[in-house]
């Protein structure tokens, strides 16, 4: 499966630093599949114009087609004024409507304070149902003080990434063979 | 005869035509994709079969696109024109947006000229944007641009000798619009995509809507028809004189179940390439119920669905999409042999209106 780690965030690292552990996660764990990391402050995405996402040009292209040949999807996301940051709706923006139909979604926050804990269920989540994903329940929320110079200092945040790549892996493993039955039965 | 102005003869029944987007794809089932030269020829050899099977219409869209093949749509229903004798030649559609109304025109009255008064226009505004930068335009002025053209379009179609000036098309003095078509003016209709809005544009400007429907339940395609006819009446215009048409997914064989097998692989396959992804399966296994909008399926089951379709939506025309994805034309050949001696009778004895 292709697996794709989308850091939401242009500026900052701590999210940039637990996506970094993510992928060694994965890659030591499920070392059969293909692992991209795409950090947004690496990238100069347009704004969505609502053209189809193969029409872009340049990183925007790279970036929309990359999430589209993905089976699963880590988000990671910093929150900025309570809510996700403007360059991580954008890419949903430059996506189709339906555009993670059959892809498994993950979820991973940092954020500034505690306070915060519920804005990827209340805000996250919509946006990922509604673009059809298969989205992992619980999600890991990390914070500020988990941080200590691009590292993670706290044994469980990191526990807890680890929870977060195996529950991503069952259900993206389950639904595809759930999928893969079902269709078989369509008898087309 | 309310619908004369668009050659739309309701005591007769619903019209059934067959439309194309051009597309060039390989057929998934043999992995394999024929020339484009053969393609152009197989759209013109199956227009020629649909006018001996009874159909009332052909049209041809423009994509200007990889995965596609008329682009110069015009020219492939000039050829169409003259290889046949009865069937109505039309677009689907004709991107007016990236076009000049001007030219539009005097193809479009050349081609119903060569086929003695049978073109007509659906002028549209493109689902995809390429073409925006391929023809030199851009891409903010989306709306604007159709509006102004199809504006100018129909106005060419009332009046021979033009005054116009807009924003983007030279401005026209004087302007001797030639040739004029056989029978005084072209029927001009305008492509609608599912949203109320959408027709209610089309309400606004006064012409016939044209509804692209790519699979779902005939309520939900219900709605934007309504809001067009609510219009149209709120507007003081009386909704039985503007005809309109649906277009969708077509496929025909012997068994539901083998409609879906045969065609599922074209649309999945074509749609993965041409839209970036491809058709659920789930939903196009609903695709299969009496009530969505999907006529695929055995050739009874396919008279039940468009005699509902004509129920929920009193519509005057349905095209049928059926080559899409790299259909063979050995099955094309089957579906219009299917169409010509089942659906089309029962369809047409149902759905034929007593004359006032």
């Amino acid at each position: 499966m292709n697996i794709t780690l989308l850091s939401g965030s242009t500026i900052g690292s701590k999210t940039r630093t637990a996506m970094n552990y993510t992928k060694d996660i994965i890659e030591r764990n499920y070392p059969e599949h293909e692992v991209t990391l795409l950090d947004l402050a690496d990238f100069e995405l347009v704004f969505s114009d609502g053209r189809d996402f193969r029409e872009y040009k340049g990183d925007t292209k790279v970036v929309t087609e990359t999430i589209m040949e993905s089976d699963i999807i880590l988000i990671g996301t910093p929150i900025f004024q309570a809510s996700i940051p403007g360059s991580l709706k954008n890419v949903f923006d430059l996506l189709p409507q339906d555009g993670l139909r059959d892809k498994t979604a993950g979820i991973l926050v940092t954020a500034g304070s505690a306070k915060h804990y519920l804005i990827a269920e209340t805000q996250l989540k919509p946006i990922l149902a509604y673009m059809k994903a298969q989205i992992v329940q619980t999600y890991t929320f990390m914070e500020e003080r988990d941080f200590y110079r691009k590292e993670i200092v706290n044994e469980d945040a990191v526990f807890r990434i680890e929870r977060l790549v195996e529950d991503t892996m069952v259900l993206a493993e389950t639904y595809k063979e759930a999928r893969r039955i079902k269709e078989e039965q369509y008898g087309f | 005869m309310s619908f004369e102005q668009y050659r739309i003869d309701d005591s007769k029944g619903l019209e059934f035509g067959l439309y194309t987007l051009g597309d060039h794809l390989k057929n998934p089932h043999i992995d394999k994709r024929i020339s484009p030269q053969q393609r152009l020829q197989e759209i013109i050899e199956m227009a020629k079969l649909a006018e001996e099977a009874g159909i009332d219409l052909i049209s041809v869209g423009e994509s200007h696109q990889d995965h596609f093949t008329t682009q110069a749509h015009s020219v492939v229903l000039s050829a169409i024109a003259q290889a046949t004798e009865k069937i109505k030649v039309s677009s689907s559609s004709t991107i007016i947006s990236t076009s000049d109304p001007v030219r539009v025109y005097e193809d479009f009255a050349t081609i119903d000229l060569i086929s003695g008064g049978r073109a007509e226009i659906v002028a549209g505004r493109a689902s995809r944007v390429g073409l925006f930068e391929l023809l030199g335009y851009d891409l903010h002025d989306y709306e604007e641009l159709f509006e102004e053209k199809f504006e100018l379009l129909l106005q060419i179609n009332k009046e021979e000798v033009v005054n116009w000036e807009g924003e983007f098309r030279q401005p026209l003095r004087d302007a001797h619009i030639l040739p004029r078509p056989l029978n005084g003016s072209l029927p001009i209709w305008r492509a609608v995509g599912g949203t109320p809005a959408s027709a209610m544009k089309a309400a606004y400007q006064g012409v016939p809507m044209y509804q692209a429907m790519l699979g779902g339940p005939a309520s939900v395609f219900k709605r934007p028809i309504d809001a067009y006819r609510e219009t149209l009446e709120s507007l003081g215009q009386d909704p039985s004189e503007f005809p309109v048409a649906t277009a969708g997914f077509f496929y025909a064989a012997d068994t539901t179940q083998q409609a879906l097998k045969e065609y599922y692989p074209h649309i999945n396959e074509g749609m993965k390439l041409t839209n970036g992804r491809g058709f659920p399966k789930q939903a196009f296994a609903q695709g299969a119920h009496l009530k969505n909008i999907m006529n695929v399926g055995s050739p009874q089951e396919i008279i039940e669905k468009i005699l509902y379709q004509h129920e929920t939506f009193n519509h005057q025309r349905y095209i049928a999409q059926m080559d899409f994805g790299g259909v063979p034309f050995d099955k094309i050949m089957r579906n219009i042999e299917l169409i010509g001696n089942d659906i089309l009778p029962a369809v047409k004895k149902h759905t034929a209106k007593a004359k006032a």
